[in-house]
């Protein structure tokens, strides 16, 4: 059960208040009508299944219904950072502490 | 005679309380205090079960958790028993009743037992996988005979009687271990203010200073335990949690503890207490001290009853003033097991001898067991045990564990318990639940908690630290970096004085070698729960199973109930040895969830009965049960699904109301369609997006239909809109995709189109819909209403405000039944009102309540769809024949025209929805029944499509059916067939999907 | 012409059921245990109004307090001024809760207030109430109930959260010390009040008028 941190309440929350929406920043195209078949399916169909980092869509379901975007090992299922829809993730590489048991995103100690 | 091994004296339990409880129909008495295998021990018992291949006598071996023989059936009545209850961890009530689950047709004389001596490898390791690999028919009749031996226990058949529930927990310190570890732990984060939670799977707080030797602070450990516990109970934010089992460390420290609140007390229980309770702990930080295991050693018939756990046999003796023998033998690789001889001395149980495994040990213990007149039996091992029923001789031989050799022929040394002590294993069961790969430590023999992901610390005997003194060190240290990780400030404290000991370092024996191989040898079991030996683990290395995962699938090591608790280890080491390498070579195998079995009951908690999951009403529900409805379930609504009146079935009843509606009026009670508000001057370009259809020419007052589609093209709701206002619109979807098309419109808006100035906000739950639908409607509700209901003034498909029935409401015109209809909306406090002024106005009309399945055979008549029954998701508006409803010169690339504009959703000869009229006219199509060209041809038939709705229909006098068939559009007139199962074939023809009404005269009046 | 529809739903006079009128809570006031651990009011037939709009624009905060008189709360914020409270539901959505009867002369205030700003007022009234529970161990029976941490280090009074809460989801708002408030949706209030009844078993529990 993931704890994670929506940056809009501001809180930790328990997983069963999300509802995770799949790979993040996979915007729709501009003009879909300029795509070709391939194109167009690469953007509906295809996602990445990496094994470390992934940036993931979330939406605080239970909560303030906002959609957000979490940076998340799929090995550890560590989540380093949530950010709001429209930012940027920061955390792009492992971060050389994963062995260390690290904080919760967002967890005030 | 009763309590023939109590001790006279001594022990943690109330003599002046006896407790009569059943074992295998015997009665039985013990104290207040004894767990169940004290008690059995002290009446003497000593078989609690057969073993699960080769039936085997069992008797009680441990102490705790790790229990592999002693788990029984628990239970006086049939609502209440329960399986899986290890004797061990189960305290005495008056009344209990236990019962084997191995044994058949009983423990003392049993049929698989005679079997199993007679053919030893009846059921060699593997056997599930070599004998019933062939002929797999006969797999069902030997998994019964299988199951029925072994007795794994069974479920009640009567519902149970108790309750259970959960309770959310969050801590700043989770402390798993109430031992000295823990407990010291505890003192540290509590006494900085944190919030803390001590758990421990045992009836007291303590551990082993429960029924150490050793003193703290010069005096018995226990006192010392009672004071902490006295000091934590008096801490606000400390919660104390006995006889309560951390089984399960999920991510993010997440952790699920079983707390057993009841069982102790049996049938005494008070009402209404609730007998198991699931803590759902989130902590910030945890404290693992979950202490250690024995291992015991693994020689000859080790699995007679009389064999136990050496620190068993001290629990036994002075925790619970049992003696589980009058004969010891003690076999050991440490110094720590002597206590086990030293208590027996003291508790009057004559001490045979002590085989020690080490050439020349000279700790203090081992010095104080000489200075008292014990044989010690340097460089030995008990290497095989007599005895059927109960050990009757051990046999002690000077061995060489290097070379795994016996080297001298020893002697028979007469004796009824043999105590074994192969050192101990930490209990990184826990640890290891994530992944966290446990790592093997030469210098203690033992695998110890590696590095996890976890905000954890280990401390104690769990992370190999043994000695009292350390052990209550490591502890406080571990719960003060806890409290301080977790934000409090540290606190320092005095820990109590252990008086120091000298200890010598064990040796490794895992398996006690015997003169003969061991294949030939008296078996050696590794596993005593799944009856795994060491010759069986020996094999699958020989078969090539060279994995110690794979050993474990083959040979069912730590496959049991207690998870090879006691087995693991032994078995691995044998498994490496057997194949010539290390134990850190070989590994060891993960631990799961959950450490010991945990209840249906504490995992179902109060999720169950009419409480299993949540049931949502509309404000009209009472009034559809006066009126007789019966029910559907649509998503987690309950909706009227028709109203029989005496004597009518569902088909009579649909009927009824299906002619009700086409000659004069009926009524549906829509409420639980999905309602949208949608406002913001850009309000329109969103539908424009969302939609199919286009939405900037529609005038305010007046409302339109729409479908919505995925990306991909494919229909996924559909529902009116209505606008309120130029900025202003009230959407509504499908009851069931409500909660979906909000969820997907927010999506677009937060992450692709914020710069849209929309808001939505759901008012499902705000508005009562009672849908008005037939030729009366129009003067029924002119009798309730002050709208002007002329059909100029409200014209179909648009709204208009007003009261009804003296309550403000928003009436639709709009028709899901083909005929002329009006959905009154009000809010939902008022509906009742209001339905009963309709209900009482509309007597003289037969104004009559219809359901769910009147509504679905009235729309399909006219060829309506529902969204997933003539859509799956492979469907387009253009195979609906609903092209009409597609804005295909909509400026913006709305959700869905870039898909199906993909070259397999235009093409040729897709799946069409098209109306089926059976030639036997009143045949009716089976839903989902796949369609065929040509009935004749040969199996696999090439299908053709598949029929999505189907119907009898009273008013139109034959049957019909909605399907999606190949090309269908361009087939009008032709033959489809439906081949069923029972051989029988349904012809019939396809026809236009709108049967009635297909100029919609009848709506638009 | 108005963008928006406004338009007064609730009725002067008429025989209204709240959302949990079935359960006939008036007629189970003062029966139970005397020394009920947990003890539940419906607070029924209130005028719930949600807003949207910008949070971080001054402008519509400013709006918001002349219209309502009260402080736009921020995250997880509940403010509460006689029977009247102001709620955040998230970074652009609030909840209005006024007596009942008032919130057709609120919305329009509100809608005054906020002219020329995109915003959005919904009567949603008739989709909601509001369940109040009082007594020593209300704490415990939402623990049962919700995986939010109800402890009063991390659940202050004046604090509001949208949660999960048994096998549904809810807003919990804690008002006094002993005192929190569950706001239910209508379709899921009797599953809400038989959730309530068998948790609160061990405590006892006793309905108030």
């Amino acid at each position: 059960m993931l704890n994670i941190f929506c940056p809009h309440c501001g809180e930790l929350r328990s997983e069963e208040e999300f509802h995770s929406a799949g790979q993040a920043h996979i915007p729709r195209p501009l003009d879909p009508n300029a795509c070709t078949d391939a194109e167009w399916g690469e953007y509906l169909f295809f996602r990445d299944n990496p094994r470390g980092i992934h940036h993931e869509l979330w939406i605080h379901a239970a909560g303030c219904r906002q959609y957000f975007n979490a940076t998340r090992d799929t090995i550890s299922y560590e989540i380093f950072e949530t950010y709001k829809i429209g930012e940027k993730p920061s955390v792009t590489a492992k971060p050389n502490s994963a062995k260390q048991p690290s904080r919760a995103a967002g967890e005030k100690a | 005679m009763s309590q023939i091994n109590r001790l006279s004296k001594g022990g943690r339990i109330n003599r002046n309380q006896p407790l009569t409880f059943t074992f295998n129909g015997e009665s039985y008495q013990g104290f207040s205090g004894d767990t169940l295998a004290a008690a059995l021990l002290a009446n003497g018992v000593d078989v609690v079960g057969r073993s699960f291949k080769y039936s085997r006598p069992r008797g009680i071996v441990a102490a705790g958790a790790e229990e592999p023989n002693a788990v029984l059936q628990i239970g006086a009545t049939e609502a209440t028993q329960i399986p899986n209850v290890r004797a061990t961890q189960q305290a005495l009530y008056s009344g209990l009743v236990a019962n084997s689950v191995n044994g058949w047709p009983s423990v003392n004389n049993d049929l698989m037992g005679i079997l199993g001596k007679v053919g030893g490898g009846m059921m060699a390791p593997g056997f599930y996988y070599k004998t019933f690999m062939y002929p797999q028919n006969l797999w069902l009749t030997y998994e019964k005979y299988i199951r029925k031996a072994a007795g794994l226990g069974r479920a009640p058949k009567e519902n149970d009687p108790d309750s259970y529930d959960y309770l959310n927990q969050h801590c700043d310190v989770l402390v798993v271990g109430g031992g000295a570890a823990g407990l010291a732990a505890a003192l540290a984060a509590g006494r900085s203010g944190a919030r803390v939670i001590l758990a421990d799977e045992q009836e007291e707080f303590g551990g082993h200073l429960l029924d150490s030797r050793e003193s703290l602070d010069g005096k018995p450990a226990a006192d010392w335990v009672a004071k902490a516990v006295a000091e934590l109970q008096k801490m606000p934010e400390v919660t104390l949690l006995p006889r309560s089992t951390v089984h399960g460390y999920h991510d993010h420290n997440f952790l699920t503890i079983h707390e057993r609140r009841t069982d102790h007390l049996g049938d005494a229980a008070p009402m209404g207490e609730v007998r198991q309770r699931l803590h759902r702990v989130r902590a910030k930080r945890v404290v693992l001290a979950a202490g250690a295991h024995e291992r015991p050693l693994v020689y000859g018939n080790n699995d007679v009853p009389g064999n136990m756990l050496a620190g068993a046999v001290s629990t036994y003796v002075r925790r619970y003033g049992v003696a589980p023998g009058k004969q010891l033998v003690l076999s050991t690789t440490n110094d720590y097991a002597y206590r086990v001889a030293l208590d027996c001395l003291e508790a009057g149980i004559k001490v045979v001898a002590i085989a020690d495994a080490r050439s020349n040990p000279k700790g203090a213990w081992v010095e104080e067991a000489r200075a008292k007149g014990l044989r010690v039996l340097t460089g030995s091992a008990v290497i095989e045990v007599r005895g059927s029923k109960r050990v009757s001789a051990a046999r002690v031989a000077a061995i060489d564990p290097q070379a795994h050799k016996v080297t001298s022929p020893g002697e028979w040394l007469e004796c009824d318990l043999v105590a074994s002590s192969g050192g101990y294993s930490p209990v990184v069961h826990l640890a290891s639940h994530l992944g966290g790969k446990p790592t093997w430590r030469e210098d203690i023999l033992g695998f110890v908690p590696g590095e996890g992901f976890q905000a954890r610390v280990c401390a104690g005997a769990m992370n190999g630290v043994f000695a009292l003194g350390d052990v209550l060190a490591d502890g406080f240290e571990a719960g003060v970096k806890a409290a301080t990780e977790a934000g409090f400030k540290p606190v320092s404290g005095e820990l109590p004085k252990v008086f120091g000991r000298h200890e010598e370092p064990s040796i490794a024996l895992f398996q006690v070698p015997h003169e003969k191989p061991t294949a030939r040898a008296p078996k050696q079991f590794v596993d005593q729960q799944n009856d795994v030996t060491a010759a069986g683990i020996e094999l699958a290395t020989r078969e090539g199973f060279e994995s110690v995962e794979h050993v474990k699938r083959y040979t069912a090591l730590g496959f049991g109930t207690d998870q090879g608790k006691l087995g693991n280890i032994n078995g691995l080491a044998i498994a490496a040895r057997s194949m010539g390498i290390s134990i850190p070579q070989m590994g060891t195998t993960m631990f799961r969830p959950n450490y010991t079995p945990v209840t249906f009951g504490a995992v179902a908690g109060r999720n169950c009965g009419a409480l299993f999951d949540p049931v949502r009403y509309t404000a009209l529900h009472s009034w559809h049960l006066k009126n007789g409805a019966e029910f559907e379930d649509v998503g987690q609504w309950k909706r009227p699904w028709y109203f029989p009146k005496a004597g009518e079935d569902m088909h009579a009843a649909v009927g009824r109301e299906c002619k009700a509606v086409r000659d004069s009026v009926g009524l549906l009670d829509a409420s639980t369609l999905g309602k949208i508000d949608i406002q913001g001057p850009d309000a329109r370009e969103f539908l424009n997006r969302i939609y199919t259809n286009a939405w900037t020419k529609l005038d305010v007052g007046k409302a339109r239909y729409g479908l919505m589609c995925k990306e991909d093209g494919m229909v996924f709701d559909d529902g009116v809109t209505a606008c309120l206002a130029d900025n202003h619109f009230l959407m509504t979807t499908t009851t069931g995709g409500a909660a979906r098309v909000m969820q997907w419109m927010e999506i677009y808006h937060q992450t692709e189109w914020p710069e849209l100035k929309v808001y939505f906000t759901s008012v499902t739950d705000h508005w009562a819909t009672m849908t008005l639908s037939g030729p009366n409607s129009r003067k029924l509700l002119s009798e309730v209403t002050d709208i002007d209901l002329d059909k100029d003034a409200f014209p179909f498909m648009t709204w208009k405000e007003g009261k009804v029935g003296g309550v403000p409401a928003r009436v639709f015109r709009i028709s899901f039944t083909g005929e002329l209809s009006y959905e009154v909306n009000v809010q939902a406090d008022y509906a009742m009102g209001v339905l009963e002024k309709i209900v009482e106005a509309g007597k003289k009309y037969n104004l009559t309540p219809y359901g769910t399945e009147t509504m679905h055979v009235l729309r399909a008549e006219k060829g309506f769809i529902i969204v997933g029954q003539e859509t799956d998701g492979s469907v387009t508006p253009d195979d609906l024949n609903m092209g009409w409803c597609v804005g295909r010169t909509k400026p913006f690339s709305w959700i869905g025209w870039r898909g199906m504009n993909r070259e397999d959703c235009v093409k040729e000869n897709r799946k069409q929805l098209v109306g089926l009229k059976p030639v036997n006219t009143s045949a009716v199509l089976p839903e989902g029944a796949q369609l065929v060209f040509d009935a004749k041809q040969a199996i696999p038939m090439s299908m053709v499509g598949h029929v999505t709705s189907s119907y009898y229909s009273t008013s139109m006098g034959f049957s019909f059916a909605l399907a999606l068939v190949k090309g269908g559009l361009k087939r009008m007139g032709e033959k489809v067939f439906a081949p069923l199962a029972d051989g029988t074939v349904i012809e019939a023809e396809i026809v236009s999907s709108v049967f009635f009404d297909p100029k919609g005269e009848q709506q638009n009046v | 012409m108005s963008t928006v529809n406004v338009y007064k739903q609730r009725p002067d006079a008429a025989h209204a059921e709240s959302p949990l009128f079935h359960a006939g809570l008036h007629e189970l006031v003062g029966k139970g245990k005397s020394t009920a651990g947990v003890s539940l009011r419906e607070r029924k037939l209130l005028g719930h109004l949600t807003l949207r709009g910008d949070g971080h624009d001054a402008a519509f905060a400013g709006a918001v307090h002349k219209a309502t008189g009260l402080e736009l709360p921020g995250a997880l914020g509940l403010v509460v001024k006689g029977e009247t409270s102001l709620q955040w539901l998230g970074p652009d959505e609030w909840l209005l809760i006024v007596p009942s009867g008032e919130e057709f002369a609120a919305e329009k205030s509100l809608r005054e207030a906020l002219a020329g700003q995109h915003h959005q007022v919904v009567n949603v009234s008739g989709g909601q109430t509001i369940l109040e529970l009082t007594g020593p161990k209300v704490r415990e029976l939402l623990m049962k109930s919700s995986t939010y941490d109800v402890h009063p280090r991390n659940f202050p009074v004046g604090k509001a959260v949208g949660t999960t809460f048994a096998k549904t989801q809810l807003v919990i708002r804690r008002t006094d010390e002993e005192t929190w408030e569950l706001l239910v949706r209508r379709s899921f209030s009797d599953y809400i009040w038989l959730w309530l009844q068998d948790a609160s078993a061990e405590y006892g529990l006793a309905i108030k008028a």
